[in-house]
């Protein structure tokens, strides 16, 4: 089972992070950071694989990372999952990421996050991988944004929705809007560099 | 709240962000639960595709103990029903294990998971791959619900292998087929045993076709391709390995993991170590895994990824054996000098394991954990030093040996406080057998140990001052030189009270008792109980718990350990040589006004204190062992002889009860005196078996023959044999004598006799991984047929002719009976004479009961 799908830079600062397991904030952020110290100081061509996820659940966890130009992809999963399969879909998710965004950059995580956990969703669900083949996934994806743009398309509705949510509630406000962007939530990390 | 309202929306752009917001944000917030339970339960009613997969995503994501409540009658129904959708069912499918992983007692077991099993049919990929999933888990804990699953999945998987590569296209990667299904039907044959005759060729096939694959050219360049490949493989490789039936595979597994070995990409070659060291465990495929000895020790050094290099340390650890352990030992040690600080610790256990187990030569032993401590002195745990002691404690022969290695290892300018302990410990035992060389000489020893006192901590400084006091008995030139150590301010005043203690005490100690008495308190240390090391149980801590806090509570107990374990240095009496006794003689000598001595009689006295109650049992009798095996298949017979003692046995048992009958014959034509038989059990042997007895007469004329009788139940089944003791006196000296009393599990066998038909049946029932056990061995005996049918009559239960289809094969059949249970057994043996090798299966309703009557059993041929 997958315990954990982490995607942070090369500086550690987290762009994406999705836990398959209840744990709470403050540990999470501590995963985030030891995963990247542990991640961050190997070299290029030693395998992918690390001992240890120590905070999710011990020692029968496993790291097995990817890195991209300024990416660190990083799955934490148990022994029930084959290494090499999980190293494969790293791939197909960065390739899927691509496909969908035309040349994926770390800005694009940084500006559509919905998105990327929308495909996160189509590929892996509570844990399990649910759908491998990419195509699938990205005619998915491409069937959402349809029913999005037409359903944006039917008048301004979506808008007025938002607008009348507003003003029912605004103190609701501001939180909401920190939420939505993860990135901002977490504390400058130092570069360990 | 924004979000729940959202999820009641009819558009999707609301819905989904409503989803979004719940699944990423949402745990199990108690208020909201119900309402967006609610709105899931719409959605899932909804019938569209869309909608119920958000459904199902929002379930998995959360997948609280309240959500599976709600919807776990639900979703099963939504995976069989006909008209869903493929995208649907596989959402389902996740769903449902996630909710079964939270809590499996939700999940209700029903008609629904044979449908689930066909789903391994579907024209779809993904389904089949999220219902391979589910299968996997749900077999783990239901073996029988699910073993059709196993034909299915073979068919399936073989159907994969052969394709042609472009025939799944979309869920072709990188030319490989389906690579994740493969990866997961794998996976889900590997909780099963080796399947049917039938399935079984197949299956065989399947695995040969891809170890084929494996050699042919790569058809693409790419890492993808060939990451996809492995992965196939290596899965192939594990459930080869998990059958261990087909040495031919197993062989070819080895070869190919060999090759890894040697490959250019560091992820294969940790995989290729990783998996290597199950193989090594295989009966098969040892020997070949050992040819690749070379290239493993190669990868100790070379290999720049510590990851890598821990694997291969493990690889070492699996492969050694005897032939073999010199070499790696070696090559871990100095392996050692360089490794990483993070795995020291771990790889100092395995060597003091590795050259404990194999050794053949123990000064080779003594020479190895001494180095050992020299290069890695702070990550040498207690329970390496106190095993070399208790070693060199119970082999008389390296005593000399070890004395004179410690002797010279002590010279070196700076060592290891470690070392200062083992070499006090065992120059205060044996130095007197190397101070009749003038460069070891008792002042030599003494002055040694000393200049080294001051750098040492507090436990190490007492258990310095306790061999001085050994000192003052073996070398009586020496004494004076001790005593002013002892008397000076330093240690008489010392702010520590346990060094105090110990000053005053063996000041005085030394200063009034006689040297007789002095003889028989620091009398060498009786040989310790063989015990299963504690370093072995050491390691499978630090192995388990690798959690930072795991690690803590493991040194923690290490602490606790020092009074269980079966060194006792630390503790104040240690030193001389039986812990309770020595006490009281301390504490009375500890009075510092003693009026002028103990008189003569209390010295007297105190010898008796110790003879009486040296309550140290002593080490099994050598040969026991042998003598306990051959009753398991027979109830009488003689149990142990010396030149003075002999036991005799006669038993029987009926059902879960049994009495036996211990003779004891005095082989002498003197008398023994304080003749005491006391059976010990250990505290998990009590709770299951019951022992009653009287005492016997304390006196044993020369020549004569006590009885003892011994009343039995077994209240459940147990594991151990209970140890008969037997102290007396014989002569002037005092007799100590231990046997394993064969009181076995199978003793409470009752035969059964039944037809093939019913013997298959019952057979096919107990079919769960965990109530088989088998193992595989050599015959130690010639083997012949008639023999064999006696041993397992003998053993118990019925032997059943004409059950099995090959002739050559015993079969048998029988129930365990105790006060709580009864257990039904059966057991197959079939030999193979060109191998004169056996294979024994036992299947029994209870794990522990197959294990522990195969364990028995197997010692048999």
């Amino acid at each position: 089972m997958i315990k954990a799908i982490l995607i942070f830079n090369n500086h550690g600062k987290p762009r994406l992070s999705k836990f398959y397991q209840h744990i709470n904030e403050d540990t999470q952020q501590q995963i985030i950071r030891e995963t990247f110290h542990l991640v961050s100081k190997r070299d290029e061509n030693v395998c992918n694989f690390l001992e240890g996820g120590l905070l999710i659940g011990g020692s029968d966890n496993r790291l097995i990372y990817r890195h991209y130009a300024t990416l660190y992809f990083v799955f934490c999963v148990d022994s029930s999952e084959s290494e090499l399969g999980i190293l494969d879909l790293i791939q197909v998710f960065v390739e899927t990421l691509d496909k969908c965004f035309e040349n994926v950059c770390e800005l694009d995580l940084i500006f559509h996050v919905d998105k990327v956990h929308n495909i996160l969703a189509e590929m892996v669900m509570g844990g399990m991988v649910l759908e491998t083949n990419m195509n699938e996934i990205v005619t998915q994806i491409d069937a959402q944004n349809k029913l999005e743009k037409s359903e944006a398309g039917l008048a301004g509705a979506p808008a007025r929705a938002v607008s009348a949510v507003k003003n029912m509630n605004l103190p609701e406000i501001p939180r909401n809007i920190n939420i939505g962007d993860i990135s901002i939530k977490v504390p400058n990390l130092p570069s360990f560099k | 709240m924004e979000a729940v309202n959202l999820l009641s929306s009819n558009r999707y752009t609301e819905k989904q962000i409503g989803y979004l917001f719940i699944s990423v944000l949402v745990n199990s917030n108690s208020e909201l639960i119900r309402l967006i339970n609610n709105a899931i339960k719409n959605d899932l009613a909804s019938r569209n595709p869309t909608f119920m997969g958000l459904a199902l995503h929002c379930i998995a994501s959360v997948g609280s103990r309240e959500m599976a409540e709600a919807f776990a009658g639900e979703i099963p129904k939504v995976l069989v029903a006909g008209d869903t959708m493929d995208s649907v069912k596989q959402s389902a499918a996740l769903c449902l294990l996630r909710l079964y992983r939270t809590s499996p007692d939700l999940v209700p077991m029903g008609d629904w998971t044979s449908r689930v099993v066909h789903l391994l049919n579907d024209q779809h990929l993904g389904v089949v791959t999220a219902a391979t999933s589910l299968i996997t888990t749900l077999a783990q804990k239901n073996p029988e619900e699910f073993k059709t699953s196993v034909s299915l999945a073979v068919s399936r998987l073989s159907r994969i292998v052969t394709s042609a590569s472009t025939d799944l296209q979309d869920y072709t990667y990188y030319f490989v087929p389906a690579p994740w299904l493969s990866v997961k039907l794998l996976r889900l044959l590997q909780c099963y045993p080796p399947p049917d005759p039938a399935v079984r060729g197949r299956l065989t096939e399947c695995l040969e076709t891809i170890l084929n694959k494996a050699q042919e050219p790569p058809k693409s360049k790419k890492v993808q391709h060939s990451n996809a490949k492995n992965a196939v493989l290596f899965e192939a490789i594990s459930l080869i390995i998990h059958h261990d039936s087909e040495p031919n595979l197993l062989v070819r597994a080895c070869n190919q993991l060999g090759q890894f070995l040697q490959h250019r990409e560091t992820n294969l070659r940790y995989l290729a170590l990783e998996s290597m060291c199950t193989l090594a465990s295989s009966e098969f495929s040892h020997e070949a895994v050992k040819t690749h000895i070379e290239t493993v020790i190669n990868a100790l050094k070379t290999e720049r990824d510590v990851s890598v290099r821990q694997r291969a340390v493990d690889l070492l650890y699996a492969m050694c054996d005897r032939s073999n352990a010199p070499q790696i030992v070696a090559e871990m040690l100095s392996y050692l000098e360089t490794a990483d600080y993070s795995i020291r610790e771990e790889i100092v256990l395995k060597v003091a394991i590795l050259a404990e187990k194999y050794a053949v030569d123990y000064t080779w032993y003594v020479d190895t954990i001494l180095n050992l401590i020299r290069i890695a002195g702070d990550y040498v745990s207690e329970e390496v030093w106190y095993r070399v002691i208790q070693i060199v404690i119970n082999r008389d022969d390296v005593q000399g040996y070890a004395a004179k290695t410690v002797f010279e290892a002590l010279q070196a300018p700076a060592c290891h406080e470690n070392l200062v302990k083992v070499g006090g410990y065992i120059l205060g035992e044996f130095g007197n057998l190397i101070a009749g060389d003038p460069r070891s000489s008792p002042l030599v020893q003494f002055n040694l140990l000393h200049s080294k006192f001051h750098l040492c901590s507090v436990p190490t400084r007492a258990l310095l001052l306790s061999t001085y006091i050994k000192f003052v008995n073996l070398f009586p030139e020496v004494k004076a030189t001790i005593q002013d150590v002892l008397r000076s301010d330093s240690q008489l005043r010392n702010a520590d009270v346990e060094l105090q203690q110990r000053a005053v005490e063996y000041l005085r100690l030394s200063t009034v008792a006689s040297t007789d008495i002095l003889a028989t308190v620091l009398e060498e240390m009786p040989p310790f109980p063989e015990r299963a090391s504690s370093i072995l149980a050491k390691l499978k801590k630090k192995k388990g718990p690798g959690t930072v806090t795991g690690l803590e509570d493991a040194k923690r107990e290490r602490g606790v350990d020092v009074n269980g374990g079966p060194e006792p240095a630390p503790a104040s009496a240690s030193a001389a040589s039986t812990p309770s006794p020595s006490a009281d003689l301390l504490g009375l000598g500890a009075t510092p006004p003693a009026p002028a001595g103990p008189p003569p009689s209390s010295g007297g006295l105190l010898v008796d204190v110790f003879s009486d109650s040296a309550s140290a049992v002593a080490p099994l009798a050598p040969g026991s062992e042998d003598n306990f095996a051959r009753f398991v298949c027979k109830n009488n017979g003689v149990l142990f002889e010396n030149q003075l003692l002999q036991i005799g046995l006669k038993s029987e048992f009926r059902q879960n009860l049994g009495r036996m009958f211990i003779f004891y014959g005095n082989k002498t034509s003197t008398q023994f005196l304080n003749f005491t038989p006391t059976l010990i059990c250990s505290d998990d042997l009590q709770s299951n078996l019951t022992l009653q007895t009287k005492p016997v007469d304390p006196t044993v004329d020369g020549g004569a023959q006590v009885q003892q009788v011994v009343n039995i139940e077994c209240v459940s089944d147990f594991m151990e044999a209970p140890v008969l003791n037997i102290q007396f006196r014989y002569g002037g000296t005092f007799q100590n004598v231990s046997v394993q009393l064969p009181i076995t599990l199978n003793k409470f066998f009752q035969p059964t006799e039944m037809a093939s038909q019913d013997f298959f049946q019952r057979w096919k029932q107990l079919s769960n991984p965990q109530q088989e056990v088998q193992n595989i061995f050599k015959a130690k005996h010639p083997m012949d047929t008639e023999i064999t049918k006696a041993k397992i009559i003998g053993f118990g239960s019925a032997l059943l002719e004409e059950v099995d289809p090959n002739p050559a094969n015993f079969v048998g059949a029988g129930i365990i009976h105790s006060k709580t249970t009864q257990i039904g057994c059966l057991l197959r043996l079939e030999p193979n004479l060109q191998a004169q090798m056996y294979r024994l299966t036992l299947r029994t309703s209870k794990e522990s009961v197959s294990q522990r009557l195969c364990e028995l059993l197997s010692e048999q041929f």
